[in-house]
């Protein structure tokens, strides 16, 4: 099936589950990563029972912490 | 209040633009902006803040100088090594523009002093380096209905978003809580493009002017991140259903200030 993921289309296997995505994506710091999917956030505790649908729009929101 | 000739002159270029006009002008001579942090993101805010004529611009800062921040930090020179940046800050921005009034604060921001500083400004720049600053401002200003723009820069990427009372989600409806420290990198620990501050404090700048002429769309409801090895901009849109954040939400749950235990770039705070 085909999601997209950051802003890019791509094709994923049927069933994936969004704690897979994030390891498919190798996400840095993903205990930390904020996620949304089609535009709602998602809790962390459950990325592990989220499965993706067709269409599916997924974000990655990292901590970003400098600035000086 | 009539301009000056010389001020005439020195604005010429946005009195010209329609969406400025002397009216917008006279906005940017009358706003008090406050930059918290005269570090990466603070350096070119404030430098294009006080350019613009900021009629009243506070920069807060604990720090002195150092010359690995001449890197990146463009408003301290080389012969300021070793002053308060807040100083330093000053003295620049008023070389620039003898129309700025510039108030220093050479101190950490905390819960004890946040919400007497920012009180008295009309928007407020996230320019530090560490998140129990970032959730500290976010929360004083949700509390206090500031608004204010974030901004984060870590290697060759950067994000910013605004953030508008009642309007807009804010920073912990996108991060709930600090990260442990040193689990998530810093500046000190990754490094960072000295540009990278130009790009993302110059957007924060960009940001506080559009806010205060009430003039196009803020970046309100949007996380903006920029890679720079890409070359990629991206606007993420936030959800907008907020009503569940502990800070802003319908039940808020934080309704005091948090002082967070500090993990920061330069191991010396602000």
């Amino acid at each position: 099936m085909n999601i997209t993921v950051a802003g890019v289309k791509k094709e994923v296997r049927d069933g994936i589950t969004v704690a897979q995505l994030i390891i498919d994506e190798k996400v840095e710091t993903p205990e930390y990563v904020t996620v949304t999917v089609n535009d709602e956030f998602l809790e962390n505790t459950q990325f592990e029972e989220t499965v993706l649908s067709e269409g599916d729009n997924i974000e990655f929101l990292y901590f970003m912490g400098g600035g000086q | 209040m009539a301009f000056t000739n010389e001020q005439i002159e020195r604005y010429s270029r946005h009195i010209i633009l329609k969406e400025v006009g002397a009216k917008g002008q006279k906005k940017l001579l009358n706003a008090k902006v406050l930059i918290i942090g005269a570090g990466g993101l603070g350096a070119p805010a404030a430098m294009y803040l006080a350019a613009a004529g900021i009629g009243t611009i506070g920069i807060a800062d604990a720090d002195e100088v150092d010359l690995s921040n001449l890197q990146r930090q463009i408003i301290h020179q080389t012969k300021d090594v070793g002053k308060p940046k807040v100083e330093s800050a000053r003295e620049t921005m008023e070389a620039m523009n003898p129309d700025v009034k510039v108030i220093t604060y050479h101190e950490f921001i905390t819960s004890e002093n946040i919400l007497d500083i920012i009180k008295d400004y009309d928007f407020i720049i996230d320019g530090t380096d560490n998140f129990p600053a970032k959730f500290l401002i976010n929360d004083a200003c949700v509390m206090a209905k500031k608004p204010f723009s974030h901004a984060g820069i870590i290697r060759f990427q950067g994000q910013l978003m605004t953030y508008v009372p009642d309007k807009s989600p804010c920073y912990r409806c996108v991060f709930k809580e600090p990260p442990p420290k040193d689990a998530v990198p810093t500046c000190k620990q990754a490094g960072v493009i000295g540009a990278m501050g130009g790009v993302i404090g110059s957007l924060q700048a960009m940001e506080t002017v559009k806010y205060i002429l009430g003039v196009g769309e803020l970046l309100t409801g949007y996380l903006l991140t920029y890679d720079a090895l890409k070359m990629q901009f991206r606007k993420v849109k936030l959800p907008s259903d907020t009503h569940k954040c502990a800070v802003c939400g319908n039940n808020p749950t934080i309704t005091k200030l948090i002082d967070y235990e500090q993990a920061e770039c330069d191991g010396v705070g602000l």
